[in-house]
């Protein structure tokens, strides 16, 4: 219909359409910065996600400004068209995009490029016809240096607001919503400033009325959605993230501040986990003298294994831990085998990866200190490792006179496991020693010294600790009213009464 | 796994693949259990003369818990001159088990509950095995933690979620918990009920148990109509109880008498010190451990695969014509003494000359039968809405009793691994007879369509997850305690045996518990014990 080519916008109208040119950028440019952005938070490796995200965003563009050529008929109606689809699915894109990822179904990454080819496509429309909606009005020189003035100006309006505001107070999902209500918005004003241009406006009329009651209510619930997402959202820059056969490990850093998340749940901060692993550690090993053969069990990050390379006489480390992505992770990337001094590469350290428990059953090797290193006994299958049974197993891995430290979770904020805890070794025939220390990242936390022996404390420390001192480890073996002993039933594995009590405390801790 | 199952496997796992949505094939898989043509052979007598004539001081018929336990109680008294003959390849009976690449696993019973004061037998041999510590006469022994079945135990799938234990408490009805309680409370009054020569009316054993006119009267009605006439109607109650009969007696609660259903949750007063409370003791293959044990420890004097198809007493001795299948030959064995352990229902079949008045005290007796069903999974089954995975996992309102998880006794953290599931499926739908021939003629294909759709109600990923599933069926694997069966003068009747023989087996007590038969067995090998060498030095009966 060569004659909708013709419609003339009246001048007064220009104004409108520059503006809604501005919005438009805007938008445009924001759902690009919100499918990076995510690539980055979720994919990590964020100068990769950035510059495939971009280019493929100006490739779908480029291809939607070639397309528009195909574009005919009321172009007005084409364009509100267009702007309710974009507003629709840029808008509900991010959202999208993070269930997918959540429910870890379908290729993620294919969804995703499929999501951003999409919405370039279309925002790569909107120019093009903006453009021809007001050439017949303006000069063509005008017309391309007004459009396109106005075009970048909103993006660098987006670029600025993104990273200052958008992203940190509404977060992805919102901002991709309310980008999208910003898109439906131009199409309603065009329906309303073309309506006598737009005869049978009805269903138009219908599906803006649709798309901002669909974005209204995305921007509802997008805080239930994001509650489920965002635990998937890390504050700080993913440097590493990999799905093991056994968990989901996420390295993250904040200025020379590095984090490991396994399975969301913080493992260390490298700020301050020399005090926990100086706590695991030194207090044992450093009153053993003796100690040759040392056993580590879980602690795949290599920290404990650097605090017990710190003595000479120390002839063997074995680390047994579940997953080979870890002790991979820990032993190859340079800025992680940094924090841990490369100690899986040390020629004392032998790395197996195998289940702690069955690599006990079927080894006989005895040790003089052992470090177990465990998860929290967050669920039945971890909760067999805090068990009677299993440090019976211990026992008899232990050399005459050797000792093993186990991480028993927060005596503050799990009073009562901490205390099932010493309450379990005691039954299975160890004399113990409990203890605590502050790590800020965790609060305080709680380890139980056990031997045959009662254990006794050390006399000196290996030089370079930045935590312990020989005169302050005392204080570390005393607790004070709000942590003190309760008597406790030990964790039996037929009752497994410690996986009951972790959950209720943890789940009560405010957190 | 065969070169074909692999392939069949393999071809399953790329049709799932291409296929999303479409309900993957059947899973490979074999039919086994007990020997029916044979069995049925016996009764008809058609063999050779006997190759070979053998003399033992006793002969022990079957290898089950009973003749296990005799065998044992010898063993202990150090008698040697014996022999045991099992009909099937493998010794154990109802608690035989299987292995696979994954996993040791029951193919019958999976569970003995830690056992009463009154059972001492079964303290005796489980302090013999290592696994009772101390002292086996404690109120509350100290068991192994490894053979305690560790925690979560039970878990129930009713209305889309898993509750914990099997009682349903989500989402009663109104009144139905405060029915519960009371069905309970009854219960505990029961397991505290003691006749006036001061015996318990549901001892365990049952020899040891008392009588009253109460109890008696409990013989004459069946578990439902008690319940009707105790004025419970609560659905999830009569759906629990009857669960219990079906798991027990492998028989419907519309069947079982009241004394019998009532004897399932009152008998048990079993306790384990170091807080074990009153829980079962369990391994991967179940009870195979214990048989497993026993039947390593006679060597050359278990035979199995040696059917006995005719038994005649002399005057000084008996004889016994024994098929030896594996060797293809006929046997005779002469025996001072016989301890009968296989299922009484056989013998009036082989021995012709029994006594008109004990065969009648035997021909009341009727089986169950079971079919017992190995599902290989390349990994445990989604944990589902609610508790996480148990041991024992049951679907309420399922024709089965859900599946017991062969892995679940492992010390692992990762408990993602591929397992085996054992699913029981009593076929106490239909008369014994009819369910025989049903378990007989129905293919494994049939089977296994029934129980992986049962199971997907709970699992929508149980077919692309099962590799396996063979099928083990028992045709007459537990006697079923009907009304009536508790007669004194019955009872008598068979503890007092016939000459030379003694009758060993749970069917005795009418109940097919370990308990039960150890003690037949234990108290026979004490009865030729006391008779052979005069003063036993100690009774575990």
């Amino acid at each position: 219909m060569p004659a909708a080519e013709g419609v003339r916008p009246p001048a007064r109208l220009q104004h409108a359409l520059l503006a809604s040119v501005f919005v438009i950028a805007s938008c445009g440019l924001a759902y690009e910065l919100v499918a990076a952005a995510l690539a980055s938070y979720l994919l990590g490796d964020s100068i990769t996600q950035f510059s495939t995200i971009i280019g493929a965003y100006l490739f779908a563009m480029g291809l939607g400004s070639w397309l528009s050529r195909y574009v005919g008929g009321n172009l007005v109606r084409r364009f509100i068209q267009i702007e309710l689809a974009v507003g629709v699915l840029g808008g509900f894109a991010a959202v999208g995009l993070f269930l997918a990822f959540a429910a870890q179904t379908g290729p993620f990454r294919v969804l995703l490029y499929l999501a951003v080819l999409a919405v370039g496509t279309l925002v790569g429309l909107e120019i093009p016809l903006v453009m021809r909606i007001l050439k017949r009005e303006v000069a063509f020189k005008e017309l391309v240096s007004r459009v396109l003035a106005v075009d970048y100006l909103g993006a660098l309006a987006v670029s600025l607001l993104f990273p200052l505001i958008l992203a940190p107070y509404l977060g992805l999902m919102r901002t991709g919503l309310l980008f999208g209500l910003l898109n439906v918005g131009v199409a309603v004003w065009a329906l309303l400033l073309f309506r006598d241009q737009l005869p049978r406006s009805g269903g138009l009329r219908l599906a803006a009325g649709a798309s901002v009651l669909l974005l209204l209510g995305g921007l509802g619930v997008a805080g239930k959605v994001s509650d489920m997402a965002e635990s998937w959202l890390y504050t700080d820059e993913v440097i590493h993230m990999e799905s093991s056969p056994y968990q989901r490990i996420v390295v993250t850093r904040w200025r020379d501040d590095i984090r490991l998340f396994l399975n969301q749940n913080l493992q260390f901060s490298s700020r301050d986990e020399y005090r926990y692993h100086e706590a695991l550690v030194h207090p044992g090993l450093g009153a053993l003298p003796g100690a040759r053969r040392i056993l580590v069990l879980g602690g795949g990050d290599g920290f404990a294994v650097r605090e017990i390379l710190r003595y000479p006489q120390i002839q063997s480390v074995t680390l047994v831990d579940l997953d080979p992505a870890m002790t991979r992770l820990f032993s190859t990337a340079p800025l992680l085998t940094q924090l841990n001094g490369n100690a899986l590469k040390d020629p004392r350290v032998s790395v197996i990866n195998a289940d702690a428990a069955i690599w006990l059953e079927e080894n006989g090797e005895v040790f003089d200190f052992v470090v177990v290193d465990f998860p929290d006994p967050s669920n039945f299958a971890l909760g067999k490792l805090y068990s009677t049974g299993f440090y019976r197993l211990l026992e008899r891995h232990l050399a005459p006179g050797g000792r093993v430290v186990i991480q028993s979770t927060s005596p503050y904020y799990a009073r009562r496991s901490f205390w099932t805890i010493v309450a379990t070794l005691e039954a299975a025939g160890f004399q113990t020693a409990p203890y605590h220390a502050l790590v800020p990242s965790f609060g305080e936390w709680g380890y139980v010294l056990a031997g045959r022996e009662p254990p006794g404390l050390p006399s000196a420390y290996p030089e370079g600790l930045r935590f312990l001192t020989v005169a302050g480890t005392g204080d570390l073996f005393h607790f004070p009213a709000d942590m003190a002993c309760l008597p406790m039933a030990p964790n039996r594995l037929n009752e497994q009464s410690l996986v009951r009590l972790f959950e209720q405390e943890w789940h009560g801790a405010a957190r | 796994m065969r070169r074909r199952d692999f392939l069949a496997a393999w071809g399953a796992a790329a049709l799932a693949g291409c296929a999303p949505g479409a309900a993957p094939p059947l899973p490979p898989g074999e039919l086994a259990g007990g020997d029916f043509e044979l069995g049925h052979r016996l009764a008809g007598g058609d063999f050779p003369a006997p190759a070979e004539t053998r003399r033992t001081g006793v002969l022990i018929i079957g290898a089950g818990v009973a003749g296990l336990s005799a065998a044992w109680r010898l063993q202990r008294a150090g008698f040697q001159d014996f022999a045991v003959l099992e009909l099937e390849a493998q010794a154990g009976g109802n608690s035989r088990s299987g292995r696979n690449g994954i996993s040791a696993y029951p193919l019958g019973a999976h569970y003995l509950p830690l056992p009463n004061p009154e059972a001492r037998a079964v303290r005796a041999l489980l302090a013999d095995l290592g696994v009772l510590r101390g002292d086996p006469a404690a109120e509350a022994p100290v068991y192994d933690e490894a053979y305690l079945c560790h925690a979560p135990q039970e878990r129930l799938y009713r209305q889309g979620l898993w509750q914990e234990g099997l009682v349903p408490h989500l989402h009663l009805a109104a009144g139905e918990q405060a029915q519960q309680a009371r069905f309970f409370a009854r219960m505990g009054e029961f397991k505290a009920a003691r006749d006036d020569r001061g015996r318990r009316l549901f001892a365990l054993p049952t020899a040891y148990a008392g009588e009253t006119p109460a109890s008696r009267a409990l013989e004459q009605l069946t578990m439902h109509d008690w319940m009707r006439a105790e004025g419970f109607d609560a659905p999830s109650l009569h759906w629990y109880v009857n669960y219990a009969c079906r798991d027990d007696y492998g028989t419907d609660y519309r069947q079982v008498s009241a004394w019998a259903g009532i004897h399932y949750f009152a008998c048990r007063t079993g306790r384990g010190g170091e807080g074990a409370g009153e829980t079962v003791l369990t391994a991967p293959e179940g009870n195979g451990w214990i048989v497993n044990r026993l039947a390593g420890r006679l060597g050359p004097a278990l035979h199995t695969g040696c059917a006995v198809h005719a038994l005649r007493q002399g005057p000084t001795e008996i004889s016994v014509q024994v098929w030896d299948r594996k060797q293809e030959r006929s046997l005779e064995y002469q025996a001072g003494q016989l301890i009968w352990a296989a299922p009484l229902y056989l013998l009036p079949r082989l021995a012709r000359e029994l006594p008109a008045e004990l065969a009648a005290a035997i021909a009341p007796l009727g089986y169950a039968p079971w079919l017992v069903a190995t599902l290989s999974l390349t990994a445990p089954p989604e944990p589902g809405a609610g508790m996480p995975l148990a041991w024992d996992n049951v679907l309420y309102d399922s024709p089965g009793l859900g599946y017991v998880v062969a892995t679940h006794q492992q010390l692992r953290r990762d408990s993602r691994g591929p397992t085996v599931l054992s699913y029981y499926r009593p076929l106490s739908d239909a008369d014994p007879r009819a369910a025989r021939a049903r378990l007989l003629s129905t293919s494994r294909e049939t089977w296994a369509e029934e129980i992986l759709a049962d199971l997907s109600r709970a699992h929508r990923d149980i077919r692309r997850l099962t590799t396996r599933l063979d099928l083990f069926r028992h045709g007459h694997a537990m006697v079923r305690p009907l009304p009536g069966l508790r007669r004194r003068a019955r009872l008598e009747r068979l503890a007092a045996g016939w000459g030379r023989v003694q009758l060993a087996h749970g069917d005795m007590g009418c109940l097919s518990l370990f308990e039960e038969a150890n003690y037949w067995g234990v108290r026979a090998a004490e009865h030729i014990l006391a008779g052979a060498g005069g003063r036993l030095r100690e009774r575990l009966v």
